[in-house]
């Protein structure tokens, strides 16, 4: 090629990193330029990058990731029964969020939900007792089932799963359905009200919402979700529009069941007293599309963050089902009634699957009611999300920010932008006690940890082909 | 202890701006406990929780606002319920910030796609260049690396990669373009003109850019390449790449190819290419002495048909005799160096660059080893400063040779950097030598320059060659 692409013949404009001089000796001179704010990455990263960017399989890899987990198209089409499509469960295995972890490492909330699934399973009487079984059974991540679970996620075999499937494909994800706030198991609360609740959600809210979803036929979560961002809702921390839009869904399959008008009265109650309902739909949607993009070689996309309130994990997609977990950090946010930051416990939950899609943190500019967790502007919302742009592959083509002239979010992580930029995944979250039985104590904005993105970027480079 | 629980009805806040306002009255002095909470049931029973008595707040619905304090005294719960205040009140226009300030790009891919950069200038340390240079390729830019230190492995995948793309990559350690009239690196202030420049060699460009200048000619573009670009390594991959755009280009009506001193068999492949060329091609391929860069830009301005005039010289009235010794030279620009040592041992004999050496020497401290972790010399004297302040106190020195480069992108003031250090050899009868590569329109004023190092007691040539041929004749003959 001789023409070099129109260089000679256009006004250059340039981009420099490095020298600021540089790009202020371009700029005395009149012409068009932007000084980026290049930063060194950790050292002992340079190799690892370097051996990516030789290698060349990461832009095919990351445009095939990236399209399989935009194509996608989740629709909500059932309620079932956890033992029935999760087998693991049947040998007396519990699920939870995050990356594998083991009983003597489990935080408070999470031990805490891990009792009260004991005690709701009837596999024990009293707290000490579910303790002392919940400690010898085996745990597996939900992420290793399909599933997701918010906060500390833990799948019992009786819990209700709502099924999420893929229209335009053959994928599915589980997700536990939202118990509300407050004193909930999600948050290691498993006091009597916590079990009673989860009864009555087995034996009533599931049932209804069932025959509501299939009278109603498959619901097209993504449209739903992307009309929640329009109306304020970022996904992950403010539930509010979806969950109303949710309702409006199922309202008219509620009203025309036969079944007994109480239950039908209290689910739509319980929905609408809950603004989270939707956060588990939306989470199980998040985890189809990422499914989809696993697997892919030499693609630094970033497939799943996850943490189970000790560790923080994610995965590549070109480096599969392997876990790179850092120390779960702690949330900077805000706190309800009395507790203050001494009650919280480090980052839990598998719900920053929110973020991997480009929503919750990525999405706050579409959530100007939230941005108190943002330090309180809305610039600083706007902000949070335009940084994102800087460690992302595409911009959504559902999920829109009117703010923002309706960009897409940023959406689809790129471990090796992150690890270059130093710019970390935002995270909208909720707060659990540290205390097991504590229940919800705030909610707030954490930081992902660099470290965990190090490891997966050199681990990715160990698989480059040279 | 007082505790205090009001209602206020018809009073609706979002419960995020709730726990902000809790988490600003319970940070007042003598606050024990408070919570401002819309009157659900959550709340209600946090607030029991937290030890208030909610006995004494009646029947609440979900849109009533509870504001609790716990002080220990009056003036307390007086400060309390006014953060209260400021808290729920509605924020200030003056307050507000610009919703839109996006950060700044991270990345040059994230400044292609914000700002539609069409070529990225990479000047991070060599270790770390490689990387974003093949995120500018990635985005569909030329590149420019200015940051040597760079693996030639990765060089030959980034120019291999920008050749498949239809880019050109300029480097690494390419310190100088001039593309569509813009300057990149250290450039000289040139006007655009009919010229068009090759160059395997930062300085080698700037001198010709100088020099025809001087003559007052343009330039139109300057496609640096890169200091290894003509190895036998890289294959000339980047010239022979300028050297065809630059022919098609219409605008251009004679180019000029210069190099440091390059690998034979790519010299040859380069002159094929040359011979292929439509245009008038002048090569300045270094090496031999009587291959010099004034002889490439004169030879340039008689194929355009100009005139070419003595090249302005800065002189002095007495230059004093060198004391004898040996010739000592200090160089920020690499080829400049390199010319001026063909020259010299032509004239002189043996001339190392090795800055250890105890003969004659010239050191280019904008080499590899001056700048692995620091800023090239044009931008931070400070290493041949002193270098040159040793020299001028070294009984052995006999001349100075120096180069002054000016333009965009280099020291604002470099004359008033070196002159004490020139006062300083001159004050001891060594003779000091500048080559000043500067453009009369240079941010740092060519002649203002000139003069400021004269008056110091240098003698300072716009040619580098000439300059060097100077230096080289003020050493005495050796005794036979």
């Amino acid at each position: 090629m001789t023409d070099l692409n129109a260089l000679l013949d256009v006004e250059p404009v340039v981009a420099t990193a490095g020298v600021e001089l540089l790009a202020e000796a371009i700029r005395a001179q009149g012409a068009r330029v932007t000084h980026t704010d290049w930063r060194p990455p950790p050292s002992g990263t340079e190799g690892a990058l370097a051996e990516l960017a030789l290698e060349g399989r990461r832009a095919e890899g990351n445009a095939e990731a990236l399209h399989r987990m935009l194509v996608t198209s989740p629709h909500l089409v059932d309620i079932v029964t956890a033992r029935d499509v999760i087998p693991a469960l049947a040998d007396g295995r519990l699920l939870h969020a995050g990356p594998p972890i083991g009983w003597d490492d489990c935080s408070g909330p999470l031990r805490g939900a891990l009792i009260g699934a004991v005690l709701y399973e009837g596999m024990a009487d009293t707290p000490e007792e579910a303790s002392t079984l919940a400690a010898s059974m085996a745990l597996s991540p939900c992420h290793h089932h399909g599933a997701v679970g918010p906060m500390a996620g833990v799948v019992s075999p009786s819990m209700p799963l709502a099924v999420v499937h893929d229209a335009a494909g053959d994928g599915v994800a589980y997700a536990t359905l939202n118990e509300g706030l407050g004193k909930v198991l999600r948050y290691g609360a498993f006091d009597a009200e916590v079990v009673e609740r989860l009864r009555w959600m087995e034996h009533v809210l599931a049932p209804t919402l069932r025959r509501a979803i299939r009278r109603r036929g498959p619901i097209d979560l993504q449209t739903l979700i992307a009309q929640a961002l329009q109306m304020g809702d970022d996904g992950h921390n403010r539930n509010r529009a979806a969950t109303s839009l949710f309702l409006r869904q199922i309202g008219a399959m509620l009203i025309d069941d036969d079944t007994p008008g109480e239950d039908r009265s209290d689910t739509y109650r319980f929905i609408d007293g809950n603004d989270h309902f939707m956060l588990n739909l939306v989470m199980a949607a998040a985890k189809l599309s990422v499914d989809a993009a696993s697997g892919v070689a030499g693609a630094s996309l970033v497939t799943a963050m996850a943490r189970n309130g000790t560790e923080f994990g994610i995965r590549l997609s070109g480096t599969g089902d392997r876990w790179f977990t850092a120390p779960a950090p702690v949330v900077d946010g805000l706190f309800l009634g009395s507790y203050t930051a001494a009650d919280a416990n480090p980052d839990i939950g598998d719900s920053a699957i929110t973020e991997t899609v480009g929503l919750g943190g990525f999405a706050m500019a579409a959530s100007p009611a939230i941005v108190g967790f943002v330090g309180g502007s809305a610039a600083g919302a706007v902000r949070r999300t335009m940084e994102m742009y800087e460690i992302t592959l595409a911009e959504h083509p559902s999920f829109r920010i009117p703010i923002l002239e309706d960009r897409g979010t940023p959406t689809g992580i790129d471990a090796t932008l992150v690890v270059r930029t130093g710019v970390v995944p935002h995270i909208n979250t909720g707060i659990a006690g540290k205390e097991p039985g504590t229940g919800m104590v705030g909610a707030g904005l954490v930081e992902a940890p660099l470290e965990c993105f190090v490891t997966a970027v050199q681990a990715l480079a160990a698989t480059a082909e040279l | 202890m007082i505790s205090a629980v009001d209602v206020l009805t018809g009073r609706y806040y979002d419960s995020v701006r709730l726990m902000q306002v809790t988490r600003d009255v319970a940070a007042v002095g003598g606050v024990d406990a408070a919570m401002v909470a819309m009157a659900t049931d959550l709340n209600v029973r946090l607030l029991a929780d937290a030890g208030f008595d909610i006995a004494q707040i009646g029947d609440v619905h979900a849109d009533d606002l509870m504001i609790a304090i716990r002080g220990v005294d009056e003036a307390a719960m007086t400060a309390a319920r006014a953060a209260v205040e400021i808290g729920l009140a509605s924020r200030r226009p003056a307050e507000y910030e610009s919703v839109f300030s996006a950060p700044p790009a991270h990345t040059v891919g994230s400044a292609a796609q914000t700002a539609g950069a069409n070529l990225a200038l990479i000047s991070v340390p060599g270790t770390h260049a490689f990387v974003e240079a093949m995120d500018a390729l990635d985005h569909g830019l030329h590149v420019m690396i200015f940051s040597d230190n760079v693996p030639i492995e990765h060089e030959l995948h980034l120019k291999q990669t920008g050749q498949s793309r239809g880019l050109l990559v300029m480097g690494p350690d390419c310190g100088t373009a001039i593309v569509g009239g813009v300057g990149l690196g250290f450039a000289n202030a040139v006007d655009p003109g009919p010229v068009a420049i090759s160059g395997a060699s930062g300085t080698g460009i700037q001198q010709l850019c100088c020099l025809l200048d001087a003559w007052g000619v343009g330039v139109r573009h300057a496609l640096g390449t890169g200091s290894r670009d003509l190895s036998a390594a890289v294959g000339g991959s980047s010239t022979l790449q300028a050297i065809a755009a630059l022919d098609a280009d219409p605008a251009v009506e004679l180019i000029i190819v210069v190099s440091k001193p390059p690998d034979p068999s790519v010299a040859v492949r380069v002159e094929q290419a040359v011979e292929a060329c439509r245009k008038p091609v002048e090569i300045a391929l270094l090496g031999e002495p009587c291959v010099t860069l004034e002889g490439a830009a004169r030879r340039a301005v008689a194929a355009l048909g100009k005139p070419a005039d003595d090249l302005p010289r800065w002189v002095l009235d007495q230059t004093p005799d060198s004391p004898g010794g040996v010739l000592r030279g200090f160089f920020s620009g690499g080829t400049l160096r390199d010319e001026a040592r063909v020259i010299a041992a032509d004239l002189v004999g043996d001339v190392s660059i090795d800055p250890a050496a105890e003969g004659h020497r010239l050191v280019d401290y904008g080499g590899e080893q001056f700048t692995r972790g620091r800023a090239h010399p044009m931008i931070d004297p400070s290493i041949r400063l002193q270098a040159l302040a040793d020299a001028a106190s070294d009984p052995a020195t006999g001349v100075m040779l120096l180069d002054a480069v000016l333009g965009y992108g280099a020291h604002p003031d470099p004359g008033a950097e070196v002159a004490p250090l020139i006062e300083l050899a001159a004050g001891r009868g060594i003779p000091v030598v500048v080559s000043l590569c500067g453009a009369r329109r240079d941010p740092q004023g060519r002649d203002r320059q000139a003069t400021a190092l004269r008056d110091a007691g240098a003698e300072v040539y716009l040619s580098n060659a000439a300059a060097a041929h100077r230096a080289a004749s003020l050493l005495p003959e050796p005794s036979p």
